[in-house]
């Protein structure tokens, strides 16, 4: 089977925000990472691999350049290959979704592992809209998945509790934090990942005009909240709390 | 003029608490407002429900719906966005709205914006990036729109004066992709975590699971809390992990919020934003959830949490 792994570049979410571009772009010193939730996604395609007999796991990314370094992680992780999809930002969720359905129709994957959301933006849109524009079936915020067949039996978080879903495959299934601990690559597989195949194409040659449906009007750094009081003890905590907050 | 559309999964009993958040947020830009339940044939509560609420409500039963599965959703909802000839598609940012809307925003070749928290006009809107630190303006340049909202930052809608109509509508559900299997609802005798006027949550400070329970649980008994954690106990399983406040767990919003022996990582900050008034009980009087407290108590939890328990108890 192929499972394909689709990934974003971030910056490390330690890392403090700053805006550039006229106030319309985040800007990091670094360092930059995958997407934490998308490398639970790489570290269950590479268990899959590590279980079965005969899965290739492809990732895929789009984004600038610099991307490759991450893809190569992915590698070093375990991936076989890695597609970058070169792209300029400013880009949208429906433009990537679109990118990526280019690429689902050449590499024919039965199974979608992405994150659930990046920790950069937390758009959580683009593997809901890649499984519309697939026509196929989706479990999102994945906790547990068990293949079995040509289907994915799947616990994932719902409103509520639990729930169990199977998913025919071709499917798209995101990645909860719960899913797994992502590895850390041992330097022999992080030399080995310079071998290994990595693919880049151009996003207009995918059909991608530049165009998107949301454009960023602002960014804002939101202010701290300004420094509370220390309280010395329980009960001048418990007074404040009903005379100066009034909540309770 | 707009033409709202509220997509609303059916349940039993009354409506869901957030749906007349949601109803404020799309009435911030002037127009018509319309509802749709998705559900089978036990939907109609809700469709009768939300009625109060708008003028016209849509209510699309069938059994392939039963489960609120994304996939026939979906096309469902755009069905009749289109039919109505909708502007604005609206869901609550629960985790039916996040995997559905992007589908039916790809169905109807929309812009959509997630989780936003103001509404600006009627194609611009606010939301939060970067674990809460930084704030996004984004345009949708379609002409449909898609906008999941986060509830707990709008006040609820009143009731009409006269309840609007409700009608059923042809639903073309197909088989599909997804099979439901079951579901474990989360048991709890206390107020859910999102919609809880106050929450009091536990961190690495509270030593052990054992601490935890000691600590936290009665804290929370005594103030008719909801419990959180922080990501690092969820992790150690201390505690479930739906119980994790943060950017990657729950966003809370109640009016007070207690934090005991939790450090306070920005991503744990991200989810607190929103918290009327926040109080910190940690012994490092460095760590940075003083910085996002409005009282501060630097005080080992295992002292002072019994203390804090006895006072309230005996009010």
């Amino acid at each position: 089977m192929k499972i394909l792994v689709a990934m974003k570049r971030v910056a490390d979410y330690e890392s403090p925000a700053q805006i550039e571009a006229g106030g319309q772009a985040l800007a990091w010193d670094g360092p930059f990472v995958i997407n934490p939730f998308d490398a639970i996604a790489v570290e269950e395609a590479v268990q899959i691999k590590e279980r079965q007999q005969d899965v290739e796991v492809v990732v895929v990314a789009v984004g600038v350049a610099e991307a490759q370094q991450q893809l190569r992680s992915s590698l070093a992780m375990g991936a076989d290959r890695a597609i970058l999809v070169q792209a300029t930002p400013p880009w949208d969720a429906l433009a990537i979704s679109a990118l990526l359905h280019a690429v689902v129709k050449q590499e024919q994957p039965d199974m979608l592992l992405l994150g659930k959301q990046a920790s950069d933006t937390d758009g959580h849109q683009i593997a809901e809209m890649l499984a519309e524009r697939m026509q196929v079936g989706q479990a999102t915020q994945a906790s547990k998945i068990e293949l079995s067949g040509s289907k994915a039996r799947v616990t994932r978080e719902a409103d509520g509790g639990l729930q169990t879903i199977d998913v025919d495959f071709p499917c798209v299934i995101t990645a909860d934090l719960r899913l797994n601990e992502p590895r850390f690559a041992p330097l022999p597989a992080i030399m080995q990942a310079k071998n290994k195949p990595l693919q880049i194409l151009e996003a207009a040659a995918l059909g991608w005009s530049g165009q998107t449906a949301c454009t960023c009007q602002q960014l804002q750094l939101l202010e701290k909240k300004k420094k509370g009081q220390r309280v010395a003890d329980v009960a001048t905590l418990l007074q404040q709390l009903k005379q100066e907050a009034k909540v309770l | 003029m707009a033409k709202h559309l509220i997509v609303v999964p059916a349940q039993t009993g009354k409506l869901d608490a957030q749906i007349p958040r949601l109803l404020q947020a799309a009435a911030t830009i002037k127009g018509q407002l319309h509802g749709l339940v998705l559900g089978d044939d036990g939907s109609s509560d809700t469709a009768h429900a939300l009625a109060s609420y708008v003028q016209q409500v849509y209510m699309a039963q069938h059994k392939r719906l039963q489960h609120h599965l994304a996939q026939p959703c979906a096309k469902v909802i755009a069905d009749v966005a289109k039919q109505i000839e909708a502007s604005h598609v609206w869901s609550v940012g629960s985790v039916w709205g996040s995997e559905t809307l992007p589908r039916v925003a790809v169905r109807l070749q929309a812009g959509m914006v997630s989780n936003a928290h103001q509404v600006v006009d009627e194609q611009t809107f606010c939301r939060n990036v970067w674990a809460g630190s930084v704030q996004q303006t984004l345009q949708i340049n379609t002409a449909i729109k898609v906008i999941t909202v986060r509830a707990s930052a709008f006040a609820p809608a009143k009731p009409l004066s006269k309840a609007g109509a409700v009608q059923r509508c042809p639903v073309d559900a197909q088989p599909c992709g997804m099979h439901f299997v079951q579901f474990e609802p989360v048991k709890s005798e206390r107020p859910e975590l999102t919609q809880a006027r106050v929450v009091v949550s536990g961190g690495r400070g509270v030593g052990s699971k054992e601490g935890f329970a000691q600590l936290i649980e009665p804290l929370a008994d005594a103030l008719g809390a909801a419990i959180g954690a922080s990501r690092v106990v969820c992790d150690a399983g201390w505690v479930p992990s739906d119980w994790q406040v943060g950017q990657t767990g729950k966003i809370v919003a109640p009016d007070l919020y207690i934090a005991v022996g939790i450090s306070g990582a920005i991503q744990h900050l991200a989810g607190i934003r929103n918290a009327k008034v926040v109080v910190a009980i940690n012994t490092d009087d460095q760590a940075p959830i003083f910085d996002a407290a409005d009282y501060s108590l630097v005080a080992d939890a295992k002292q002072v949490v019994p203390e804090l328990i006895a006072a309230l108890k005996s009010e």
